[in-house]
């Protein structure tokens, strides 16, 4: 038994699973064929539209609700408030705000109700807000795909579908596109660094960071550790369980606008498919659990995930010919993640 | 708990809608005998599926979110049959056989990791079923099988992502013992078939396995003290959901005339988990009778939405109802079970 708990100490999954993901992109890499400037600068990029969003998961984790699969209503919050504005044609500086206020304003709404929601169903957060995603994708359908245009006036044709109701698959975001993501710039060879960006994404870091170490963070660790304690100490459990839900649905949608005024095209109904499953598994192969969960997590996460998900397409080219079978790899490694993380704490937990 | 009798709010919902559509139906002067035709042969096709979640639920394992895995086995089983050319009854049954014996190892192994997580099945089970599809994905596509109708035509590599039974198993329990009555055919075959696995549960549950299995999903920790070995118990009664799945997918096929691949079983499991909480399971506990009672309204919502569809403005419109309520149904059921067990306490 010693040497068993001194093997698990050996082979925490706080460094294996990180070096895991090292070996395999670093591996798939190599097959690849990708010129490490192009894979560096992709994953720049991709750190820079995901970041925030895998940032919002930390909280939810350190709170002991698991991984917080409902930041994807954040993420519709977001696009609701992008198209409710593009409808109403506001351009410029004007709507950027417009667009920031009203996701500000769903998310906290949104975050609310699920947090409620949350409260009621303690142990089981998790495939509850796997749920709610799924419900939450079909109504945004139902107001977007059958409202626009029967019960929400249009006023921006552009947008909606030639038969007079609903919104277009696609929307072109290129008034509000490159507005911030193109500052401070800076060229090191070939590897082009968006420094304004970066220092956003880790500002946000740091946020969290400190937020989670003032006395609203201890809180939460303390609610994450145990409920009983927690309610002994004199914590209203229920409502640091609800702030700690409304916080992480707003940074999701500032995340999700982050994401597409990167992007600069809006597939009104798929842009944020898969962002819940993507982040968590970014976050877990920075060597988070379900149980606990650092901001470094959630950084380097980002960095060994997407270097994988860049390359590997083109790694199952070269080996199999055939880029679906890296496609897969892709996908398989980003739900095996997740449930590798799930199987492997949950029989820690017994313990 | 023993008012399983009661109405509660989404079979009011259910209820209505399908009064609605019904009402609909009529009015756009459908043909309502036909309806009933192939509303029988859909609660066949799907009520299977619908039947494997009962061991598990029973069992106290919860809402088995990963179906996938059942369906996978009963897919390469099919495949296996179909690469030998079984047409008729031999492929059909050497179908069933091969997914009793397929699913059973793959329910062995998940019953074996659904052990490890107890409590927390329903998460654990759905990133299990959702890892597995990518993985299966490669099986599809390298996997040496040789019937050229099977595969992708030149250029493509691997199976096709919907391989058709026409020559080989289509309708083969549609069609068998198909009685007619003016109008109204009868598929005695399927709904004997079914019928069938009905009665096998309803015997599981009468002998010494089912009856441990009922009492651990009701109360753990007195099973465990009147000496039943739960994790076994578990065991069983997932590899006997795992097989009902994959019978279920086979029977699913042979009415639907393709065996569906690749990212296909994602479709499947919220539908059949929906179904059985229509029927008015607690999430906790389902009967049999509910089972089927939630398969045949599910179904014949379906039904009635496609021709629907086509006459409404925005086609998508009952996609998204529908979606709307298989996940409403499946949320109500998770919250309400909770505050069940939280008055418990």
């Amino acid at each position: 038994m010693k040497i068993n708990a001194q093997a698990y100490k050996f082979f925490n999954i706080e460094i294996v699973v990180p070096i895991v993901f090292l070996l395999l992109s670093f591996g798939a890499w190599q097959f690849s064929g990708l010129s490490g400037a192009f894979v560096l600068n992709q994953v720049i990029i991709r750190f820079i539209r995901d970041g925030i969003l895998v940032l919002s998961l930390v909280i939810p984790v350190v709170a002991g609700m698991g991984l917080n699969f409902a930041v994807i209503v954040g993420a519709m919050c977001t696009q609701a408030a992008l198209l409710f504005v593009i409808n109403y044609q506001m351009a410029g500086v004007a709507g950027i705000l417009l667009v920031i206020f009203l996701s500000i304003l769903f998310s906290l709404l949104a975050g609310l109700a699920i947090g409620f929601v949350l409260n009621r169903v303690k142990g089981k957060e998790m495939i509850v807000t796997i749920i709610i995603g799924f419900l939450a994708n079909s109504i945004y359908q139902l107001v977007f795909l059958v409202g626009f245009g029967t019960f929400i006036p249009v006023i921006n044709e552009e947008i909606i579908l030639s038969r007079g109701v609903g919104v277009r698959n696609a929307v072109d975001l290129s008034m509000y596109r490159n507005t911030i993501d193109k500052l401070w710039l800076f060229k090191i060879g070939e590897i082009e660094v968006p420094l304004f960006m970066i220092l956003m994404v880790l500002l946000f870091a740091g946020l969290i960071y400190y937020l989670l170490n003032t006395r609203f963070g201890q809180e939460i660790k303390a609610v994450g550790s145990s409920h009983e304690k927690a309610e002994i100490a004199g914590i209203n459990v229920d409502l640091i369980r609800i702030k700690v839900l409304i916080l992480s649905t707003v940074l999701a949608a500032l995340g999700q606008l982050v994401f597409l005024q990167n992007i600069g095209m809006f597939d009104v109904y798929t842009a944020h498919m898969n962002a819940d499953v993507i982040s968590c598994a970014a976050l877990l192969a920075g060597g988070a659990s379900i149980k606990s969960a650092k901001i470094r997590h959630a950084l380097i996460g980002i960095f060994l995930f997407h270097t994988l998900f860049i390359v590997s397409p083109q790694a199952g080219q070269n080996l199999f010919h055939n880029a679906a079978l890296g496609e897969y790899f892709r996908s398989f490694v980003a739900y095996g993640t997740i449930a590798f993380a799930l199987i492997i704490n949950i029989k820690h937990e017994d313990k | 708990m023993m008012n399983t009798g009661c109405i509660k709010p989404p079979q009011i919902i259910i209820l209505i809608f399908l009064a609605v559509l019904l009402g609909l139906a009529h009015f756009l002067k459908m043909d309502l005998a036909g309806l009933f035709n192939e509303s029988l042969i859909k609660l066949v096709m799907n009520g299977v599926l619908v039947l494997s979640l009962i061991p598990m639920l029973n069992a106290g394992a919860g809402m088995n979110f990963g179906l996938p895995v059942g369906i996978t086995g009963g897919l390469i089983s099919m495949c296996i049959a179909v690469n030998f050319r079984l047409a008729g009854w031999p492929g059909f049954l050497m179908s069933l056989l091969l997914s009793v014996a397929i699913c059973g190892i793959l329910g062995w192994i998940y019953g074996l990791i659904l052990n490890r997580v107890k409590g927390r099945e329903e998460i654990a089970g759905t990133f299990i079923g959702l890892s597995l599809i990518p993985l299966m994905n490669y099986f599809w596509t390298l996997a040496p099988f040789q019937n050229r109708q099977m595969l992708y035509p030149i250029g493509g590599q691997g199976l096709r992502p919907k391989i058709t039974l026409e020559p080989y198993f289509y309708n083969i329990l549609d069609n068998f013992s198909l009685v007619k009555l003016g109008a109204l055919e009868i598929p005695l075959g399927l709904l004997g078939f079914y019928g069938l696995i009905c009665l096998g549960l309803y015997l599981f549950f009468r002998t010494k396995a089912g009856r441990a299995a009922m009492a651990t999903g009701e109360n753990e920790a007195f099973a465990r003290l009147s000496g039943i070995d739960i994790f076994g118990t578990r065991r069983l009664a997932i590899i006997l959901s795992t097989v009902i799945a994959g019978i279920g997918i086979c029977v699913y096929s042979q009415s639907y005339g393709f065996i569906q691949l690749y990212d296909a079983p994602l479709a499947m499991y919220f539908p059949a988990i929906s179904a059985v909480l229509i029927g008015g399971s607690n999430g906790r506990r389902a009967f049999i009778f509910q089972a089927v009672l939630g398969a045949y309204l599910l179904q014949t919502i379906y039904l009635l939405t496609v021709p629907i569809a086509n006459e409404v403005l925005v086609p998508e419109i009952t996609e998204i109802l529908r979606t709307l309520i298989t996940y409403s149904i499946i949320l109500y059921a998770l919250l309400y079970r909770e505050r069940q067990r939280g008055i418990g306490h």
